[in-house]
């Protein structure tokens, strides 16, 4: 492995605090402006970084990280320019560990053995394919593991005791828990039902967990990782993108900063 | 037909849901345990002769089976070659094929005790049948509609809401059918607990696709013993339009191990296939995963999903039935197209040779009837799926003929 992932959630640990993993739609709003957004995320708290790759049809998905994916892709985004970002990152920092997110049909189309080869030079740690379950892994998530490239897998208030070894069997780095069942930025999550699955789920795995969507504040962000590894920040960030820009779309002064500074304060609820 | 390459095109899917390489259960982890769920109950259901007697009654006294099959004679008179039939599934309760694959669904839904059904629609036809089968059954029902086909297809969704059922618009990306089953998926994402999704089509994760063949195979059953009945054998040749591909795959599926019956399947080209301006999956469209499957897309190089075209607002689907992309592959079907014009002659012409009105669906698999027809010889039996009648489709007609109604 790369060993960015297993290190990051290392390092955490001895520091006594969980990850901040931060979700922004690559090429959103272009491809210079997302650029500045990832480079200064770390510094603004970020201990992780996912990479949305954007898709036209991206159904587990709510409005807002809808409207960052038709952004990125109005603007001309494609796999090669996601790819391209990602080694422009990596240029500057060597630690932050980077994971796609995203939809297999463009992985797909791209085709699985190239996209692997280009996102193992470009620096990439993890992929998340929210439409390839378990019962897909001949598809890209055991050639992902030869490449050691993290497979991060989805679990949900739906994996109970007998799904989850199915679902953890070829997971590594660490398990996305999906806090509220829906669409990522709709509801806010039940912290006691998360609380309780997230200890259910650590019967099933040694890996870190993380805790995502609906998750907006530094408060909630502070709650959840009473129980868990880390917490992922996604919709909140998007739509701090998409209230920035012009009526046109175009970027702002205020893009870039709007995001790192949404990242700065609810990373002080992570660090308290 | 040459030598098949396998001994029968009818045992697919596999136990993971793939004909060849195509289908599969590409969704997100939250519907998985779900899919699981409904294969199992699917499995039963099907093992359980008190749900096909159940099924078969509901069909039988309340959609209307069985649908005649009709020789078309002002038609191949006028054509001049091959003696047409058309399998007359407008004449469905609803006025379309639709119906046979809710009653279906319904009556496993409430076999499975879900209260609340969810399904996406592009015409209307869909949407209709379920808000129809939930009226009679007392079920919550919620369409998914994209805000563009609400616009062209309103008589369809006043009926549905006469039916009692509540209309969603998809506002998301080209706010067509294939929004609209965006939709209906995050719907059933947020609602695991009570909610069945009754899809429309041979499409999706399985077991949807081997689900709604089976509920439709009856169209080709019943053609079956109806042309044994009427001519005493096989029909020659089976011509059915192709959206996601339901009526196709219902007429086709009981036929595909005869090898003397040659089978066509008609995608909408829209104003071309040299043009964007088409729905064409199969003839211009690659494999790739969508909507929980594997199967011929509309796509960009970059694997971004791009609208589909058609007069017809229940053939503008980017994608088509995994089955039918396997069929393909196969060499077993043969994958044409007709275009809008063509279809809106086709859909004339049976107005007013036939005295049906035809939806513009079929019109695309009688404009290449019209086109291979004359070029048979005169006993050679060809059934054309009438799948559904053109009433929702007058304004459209209306609208491009330049008439004020």
């Amino acid at each position: 492995m790369s060993g960015r992932i297993e290190k990051c959630f290392a390092g955490l640990k001895e520091q006594g605090r969980a990850a901040l993993v931060t979700f922004v739609t690559a090429g959103d709003p272009d491809y210079e402006t997302s650029l500045k957004i990832i480079q200064g995320l770390p510094k603004a708290g970020a201990d992780i970084i996912e990479f949305g790759m954007p898709f036209t049809d991206p159904m587990a998905d709510g409005p807002a990280i809808q409207a960052a994916g038709l952004r990125a892709l109005r603007a001309g985004q494609t796999m090669k320019k996601t790819l391209k970002l990602v080694k422009a990152f990596r240029a500057g920092d060597k630690e932050t560990p980077v994971v796609l997110m995203g939809y297999y049909n463009p992985i797909y189309v791209y085709g699985v053995e190239k996209f692997l080869t280009d996102a193992k030079v470009a620096g990439v740690d993890g992929l998340i394919v929210v439409d390839l379950p378990p019962e897909e892994d001949d598809e890209l998530c055991l050639p992902a593991m030869k490449m050691d490239i993290n497979f991060i897998r989805l679990a949900t208030p739906t994996t109970d005791d007998n799904r989850a070894p199915v679902v953890f069997k070829n997971t590594s780095g660490f398990v996305y828990y999906v806090s509220v069942l829906g669409i990522t930025g709709t509801k806010a999550p039940d912290l006691k039902s998360v609380q309780k699955n997230v200890n259910r789920l650590r019967r099933h795995t040694k890996l870190p967990i993380a805790v995502g969507f609906g998750v907006k504040s530094a408060e909630q962000a502070r709650a959840i990782t009473r129980s868990a590894d880390g917490v992922v920040v996604g919709s909140a960030l998007v739509s701090a993108v998409g209230n920035s820009l012009t009526k046109a779309g175009k970027p702002t002064s205020k893009t870039v900063k709007a995001v790192h500074s949404l990242v700065s304060e609810i990373a002080s609820g992570v660090r308290s | 037909m040459t030598k098949p390459l396998v001994n029968s095109f009818r045992t697919g899917p596999d136990e993971k849901g793939l004909f060849g390489i195509y289908g599969g259960r590409f969704v997100a982890e939250t519907l998985m345990p779900l899919i699981l769920e409904l294969e199992q109950a699917y499995k039963d259901a099907k093992a359980d002769p008190s749900f096909q007697a159940e099924l078969d009654s509901f069909l039988e006294h309340y959609v209307g089976r069985p649908s005649p099959l009709y020789f078309a004679e002002r038609l191949t008179e006028h054509l001049g070659g091959a003696k047409i039939y058309f399998k007359r599934d407008e004449l469905n309760h609803t006025g379309a094929h639709k119906i046979n694959n809710v009653m279906g669904q319904i009556l496993l839904a409430r076999r499975m005790g879900k209260k609340r059904i969810i399904a996406e629609t592009g015409a209307g036809q869909h949407g209709v049948a379920t808000a129809t089968a939930c009226a009679r059954f007392g079920l919550e029902c919620i369409v998914y509609m994209g805000e563009v086909d609400i616009e062209r297809q309103k008589p369809n969704v006043f009926r549905m809401k006469l039916l009692g059922a509540e209309v969603v618009p998809a506002l998301s990306g080209s706010r067509t059918l294939k929004d609209a089953l965006n939709e209906a998926l995050r719907d059933w994402v947020a609602n695991v607990e009570d909610t069945f999704y009754c899809i429309g089509t041979v499409a999706g994760p399985h077991p949807y696709p081997e689900m709604v063949r089976d509920f439709q195979s009856i169209i080709g059953v019943e053609t079956r013993r109806q042309m044994q009945a009427r001519e005493g054998r096989l029909p020659d040749s089976l011509v059915a339009a192709i959206g996601g591909g339901s009526n196709a795959m219902g007429l086709f599926h009981p036929f595909l191990d005869d090898a003397s019956v040659e089978i066509i399947g008609v995608e909408a080209a829209g104003l071309g296939l040299r043009t964007k301006k088409h729905a064409a999956s199969i003839t211009g469209g690659r494999p790739g995963i969508l909507h929980g499957n594997r199967t011929y897309l509309l796509m960009d190089d970059d694997g971004q999903i791009t609208e589909g075209h058609s007069i017809s607002a229940g053939l503008d689907y980017p994608g088509i039935g995994p089955e039918h992309s396997w069929l393909h592959d196969m060499k077993r079907v043969e994958y044409v197209s007709a275009t809008d014009k063509e279809a809106l002659e086709a859909f004339q012409l049976c107005c007013k040779l036939e005295g049906i009105i035809p939806a513009l669906e079929p019109s695309h698999a009688l404009a290449h009837v019209m086109k291979i027809a004359p070029t048979k010889p005169k006993d050679h039996l060809m059934v054309m799926n009438m799948c559904g009648r053109g009433d929702k489709d007058i304004f459209t007609v209306a609208d491009i003929l330049g008439v004020t109604l």
